[in-house]
């Protein structure tokens, strides 16, 4: 029973190890893209200052 | 026992967690400091058409005749210390978030969305070639 509870644990763990540090995060690069583009280019500044009466 | 597969049930979390990529280490940001100082004297040249943001994330004059005459040489270092610092901002990603092989995926991904972020009016790289946005 408990190697079976191990087996599981280690099934559904390891893929999730595996995916995070083999495959690209396109997701997590493009908010970083975005966060450094928005800094050089001062884009969210320059909104700022339009809302502004 | 049950404590440690408790732990070990809780790794996929701290993986969520750690989604974001790394972007706050001293040499992200000094490259980018020194690009936003460089931004506002390369902005003209985006909006004349005399640079443009090409398809690898970096930026190339593409017409040098929006230039004056005295002016192209300035311009042309202007560009080529852009490109270092994107070039290095690029590899310090990748690096910093411990897969080095990524750094062609970073450049991409920052291709796209310089690109996307662009002004109306600004020259673009897409696949067929220059285009006005």
């Amino acid at each position: 029973m408990k190697h079976w509870i191990w087996l599981a644990a280690a099934g559904l763990i390891l893929p999730a190890c595996v995916t995070i540090n083999i495959y690209f995060p396109a997701a997590a690069a493009e908010k970083a893209a975005d966060k450094i583009i928005d800094e050089v280019w001062q884009l969210k500044q320059d909104q700022d200052k339009e809302a502004q009466p | 026992m049950r404590k440690l597969l408790t732990l070990l049930l809780m790794l996929p979390l701290l993986a969520l967690a750690a989604a974001d990529l790394e972007i706050n280490t001293p040499a992200i940001s000094a490259l980018q400091s020194s690009m936003q100082t460089r931004h506002p004297q390369l902005a003209p040249y985006y909006a004349s058409g005399a640079v443009g943001l090409t398809r690898d994330g970096l930026v190339a004059v593409r017409d040098a005749t929006a230039v004056p005459l005295k002016d192209r040489q300035a311009v042309n270092s202007l560009v080529s210390a852009e490109n270092t610092d994107r070039n290095a901002l690029y590899k310090e990603i990748s690096v910093a978030n411990g897969h080095p092989e990524w750094e062609a995926e970073v450049r991409a991904t920052f291709a796209q969305r310089w690109m996307q972020k662009a002004q109306a009016g600004w020259w673009v790289q897409e696949a067929g070639g220059w285009a006005k946005k």
